[in-house]
């Protein structure tokens, strides 16, 4: 399983450490929000509402260096634009690794 | 180069402001989460530039482009490159920046704006205001109202608003002094202070710091007295 990084937000601070911080706080605030608004889609099997938010929700992998994880997202993000779901559990460790690693920074 | 940013995500708000940020003359005046809002703010305050993102719920950037009659550049931000083919159908959309957007690519784009901006004629987009012959036309709530410039009396700043008070009525205008002071005539009109301009054929009388139009004492700046005194008829 690849790790999340900050690599992107720092080549994009440039040295800034307000940016940083800052960006990091909007992260942590938004994250949350999107996921509970991505399980409360699913749960509800608004498919088409659920790609939305994981469309939104892979820019996030992608910021966080998550390359595979991108992949994943754009598969399944196809998947639920058809009416399918099967990529849901895979989809659900990302976003795990994601809320553990906001945690920690 | 003035700019706005639209994006559902404010991650993404952000990426693309601290790019601007990092870019000589670009000036983000204000971001958005819904292209309503941003339609709403267009539609009173010229801007040379959109970031656009293209997936947002209800309202797409494609339907925002749609919607506006002389948009400013745009250029789209988005996740994914199914709509660039679509995007280019629109003389409006410059360029297409694919998420997350590089300090490098970014910089491009900006060129390829003002390559832009710099090959076409100067736009006049609609804005708050809009002179002709001697009247002003004021945007207000999307009507014009036509004023004659002969009716008012001042031009008051009130932080991102202006307020036109003239011998009939009052008016609030999403707009800034110094946007509605290309639009008036300089042998009428005269700014006496950072926050007022007069109609200077509507003064009752002058006092050492301030002018009276009807019963409205209205202050006059150091810096402004002299050009005010120059253009008074003294005996």
């Amino acid at each position: 399983m690849e790790h999340p990084n900050l690599t992107y937000i720092k080549q994009l601070a440039g040295g800034d450490k307000t940016f940083e911080d800052k960006f990091i706080t909007i992260l942590k605030d938004e994250f949350p929000l999107e996921k509970e608004e991505y399980y409360n889609a699913l749960h509800s099997e608004r498919f088409k509402d659920t790609a939305m938010i994981v469309h939104k929700l892979k820019h996030k992998l992608n910021i966080l260096g998550l390359e595979k994880g991108y992949g994943t997202a754009v598969q399944y993000e196809e998947e639920l634009l058809a009416g399918k779901s099967s990529l849901s559990g895979a989809f659900e460790e990302i976003l795990q690794t994601i809320d553990a690693y906001l945690k920690t920074i | 180069m003035t700019c706005i940013i639209i994006d559902d995500e404010a991650a993404a708000r952000a990426i693309v402001g601290q790019l601007c940020t990092k870019t000589p003359d670009l000036d983000v005046i204000e971001e958005f989460s819904n292209a309503i809002e941003a339609i709403k703010f267009l539609n009173q305050q010229n801007i040379d530039l959109v970031f656009l993102d293209i997936h947002m719920p209800g309202f797409s950037g494609i339907d925002f482009v749609q919607t506006l009659k002389n948009p400013p550049k745009v250029v789209l931000t988005t996740s994914d490159t199914n709509f660039a083919i679509e995007a280019y159908e629109y003389e409006a959309i410059v360029d297409y920046l694919l998420k997350p957007i590089t300090p490098e690519r970014f910089a491009k784009s900006i060129q390829k704006v003002k390559n832009s901006l710099a090959s076409q004629p100067a736009l006049k987009p609609d804005s708050g205001t809009s002179g002709i012959g001697d009247e002003l036309y004021i945007n207000i709530d999307r009507r014009l109202i036509k004023l004659k410039f002969d009716d008012i009396l001042y031009i008051e700043a009130k932080g991102d608003y202006i307020d036109v008070k003239t011998t009939k009525e009052d008016y609030r205008v999403h707009n800034t002094l110094k946007k509605i002071k290309e639009k008036l005539p300089a042998e009428l009109f005269l700014q006496i202070h950072r926050s007022y301009i007069i109609n200077f054929t509507k003064i009752i009388d002058i006092e050492d710091n301030s002018v009276l139009i009807e019963k409205n004492v209205i202050p006059i700046s150091r810096s402004n007295r002299p050009e005010l005194m120059r253009r008074l008829n003294l005996l």
